[in-house]
């Protein structure tokens, strides 16, 4: 072998382990945080965790049902609210919109996007806490919410934008309009994806914390109604890992363990929906 | 042959050349009456005058006329891009639906313009059957009951809605394939019955005149032939308008045929004089393989 060849097998060796030996730390990334959260987390998890209340200070056990059924009411407001503004925003930009104003929607979700979580809560702390007086469910869900409008509005808007232009057509040549064009058969063609997306948007806002520490703020009871402050996983999560006790430590393992299992599970359920679901090439 | 000698009163041979004025003349001269002449015995359908049609700045078509016989089946061919899928689209408006397009002149259906018209109505009345086979992502019954549905056909009609479904569903030939899958998807249907069930869902809505554009365009022989087949059972109650870029398939099909080229209108002729004896250059040089 001449001294060139070797010096190129060597060039690709070395290239071919870097590249790989970075796309393992990618997967190990996520592999160590699973297998930690398992570690610690995995042997506190019991019944009671799901179905009691956080026990007083210095008493050990309990478990964290209101932080759960938080989160949960916390995310349904989330999509109730950032999911039809998103999708209605995706759909404006992606069929009627101008170009100038389009350019400046799409240009500002896209910083709305960007715009760091923590300025999300201070958003909603100031619209919603300050005028009611009150931290409250309804502003930590807003909070989350805004957060998933960028999401639910750019995914929206690609989804129906890959709605071949011959679909449209064929429906305006039978006399639709364009409003029933889009609702009866490009928004129908593109919705697996949409969903897809906000499900996701709302797999990725559940564990949010920073817009929740001052507008749902944290509750260790039950929080009926919507006006008052509310637990959600995320933030006892926080609370807990920053506490003095023992038992607080290896209750926020296992908060984390079963935010993160959510969060998996939604992934995971919603990938196979989708793939099962594509429909066959056209020809 | 008394054919060729007697040019065609719809025939605009001197396109090129005339002035907007001369081309209104060749247009309103009254058709007269030839036994050669298939596409004059039977009342015309629509009339197209001195149509322009820009896109931008680009102008796709120059002043074309034409006029389209009821109950015929009527060709347009040209080589890529000579403005035949242009100037079909505009017949039901559906130029309409691009941005940055203008349009002049006069189309009339039954005498009517049609720009004077509700487009809804409009496109009931024209149907369209595009290039690519494009059922919507429903099943085969819904596909061809859409029509019906968005034109307002109450719920209470449901058995009138499937007798209809059946009845369109059989005039475009594809009734025996798909009988016993109705409520599957459509997208389970290989390609060319797919385009007869986008034909089907434009019978179904009844109209009186079929737009085709290169409607056989993605399909193998077997199915062309099955839709050719088609063709001929629908023009017994339907006008039909098929754009090709197939000279053997408008010469099998149809009764009249137009030649395009460069967005002009080079010659108008029934079918079998335009291939046999074409009166323009440009034309014998198109069906003769020269160009195109």
């Amino acid at each position: 072998m001449s001294p060139r060849l070797i010096w190129r097998k060597g060039v690709s060796i070395v290239m071919l382990s870097l590249t790989g030996v970075c796309a393992l730390a990618g997967v190990s990334v996520l592999l160590i945080i699973l297998g930690y959260l398992l570690w610690y987390g995995g042997k506190y998890i019991d019944w009671n965790f799901f179905t009691q209340l956080p026990k007083p200070v210095g008493e050990t056990g309990g478990g964290m049902a209101n932080a759960i059924v938080g989160s949960a009411k916390l995310l349904l407001l989330a999509a109730l609210t950032g999911v039809p503004v998103g999708f209605l925003g995706g759909v404006y930009l992606s069929e009627f919109g101008g170009k100038t104003f389009s350019f400046m929607v799409r240009y500002m979700t896209d910083l709305l996007n960007g715009v760091p979580s923590i300025v999300m809560g201070i958003f909603a702390y100031t619209v919603v806490v300050l005028p009611m007086r009150t931290f409250s469910t309804l502003a930590g869900g807003l909070a989350l919410g805004a957060m998933m409008i960028p999401i639910a509005v750019r995914s929206t808007e690609e989804f129906l934008h890959a709605v071949p232009r011959a679909m449209r057509e064929g429906a305006m040549a039978l006399g639709a309009s364009k409003w029933r064009t889009i609702s009866s058969v490009v928004v129908p063609a593109a919705s697996r994806g949409i969903l897809t997306a906000a499900l996701l948007a709302l797999a990725r806002v559940a564990g949010e914390t920073a817009p929740l520490l001052f507008t749902a703020f944290g509750n260790r009871y039950w929080s009926p109604g919507w006006g008052q402050p509310i637990a959600s996983l995320p933030v006892m999560i926080f609370t807990y890992a920053v506490g003095p006790y023992e038992d607080w430590h290896r209750q926020a393992w296992a908060a984390g363990l079963v935010l993160l299992g959510l969060v998996l599970i939604t992934n995971i359920v919603v990938r196979t929906l989708l793939s099962r679901g594509t429909s066959p090439q056209r020809p | 042959m008394a054919q060729s000698s007697a040019k065609p009163a719809y025939n605009r041979t001197e396109s090129s050349e005339s002035s907007v004025t001369g081309a209104m003349e060749t247009v309103l001269k009254p058709p007269v009456p030839s036994g050669s002449q298939i596409a004059l015995e039977v009342p015309l359908r629509m009339q197209v005058r001195n149509l322009d049609f820009y896109y931008g700045k680009l102008r796709a078509l120059h002043g074309v006329n034409l006029h389209i016989a009821a109950n015929r089946i009527t060709a347009l061919i040209g080589p890529s891009g000579c403005g035949k899928s242009t100037l079909i689209r505009t017949f039901n408006r559906m130029h309409e639906t691009v941005r940055g397009t203008r349009l002049e002149g006069e189309i009339l259906l039954d005498g009517e313009d049609v720009f004077a018209q509700d487009v809804t109505r409009l496109r009931r009345r024209i149907g369209m059957v595009f290039q690519r086979p494009n059922p919507f992502p429903k099943s085969i019954f819904e596909n061809v009951a859409y029509g019906l549905r968005i034109n307002g056909l109450p719920a209470a009609q449901r058995g009138r809605l499937a007798d209809a479904v059946e009845h369109s569903l059989r005039r475009a030939a594809v009734w025996d394939e798909v009988k016993d899958q109705l409520h599957k998807s459509a997208y389970a249907l290989s390609g060319g019955q797919q385009q007869r069930l986008c034909i089907a869902r434009a019978l179904a809505v009844d109209p009186e005149m079929l737009l085709l554009d290169e409607p056989c365009s993605a399909l193998d022989p077997v199915n062309t032939a099955k839709i050719e087949e088609l063709l001929f059972h629908l023009k017994q109650n339907c006008t039909l308008v098929i754009v090709t870029h197939n000279m053997q398939q408008a010469a099998r099909v149809s009764d009249a045929s137009a030649f395009l080229l460069n967005g002009e209108l080079i010659e108008f002729s029934p079918t079998p004089q335009l291939f046999t004896t074409p009166s323009d250059p440009r034309t014998e040089a198109y069906i003769t393989g020269r160009f195109g």
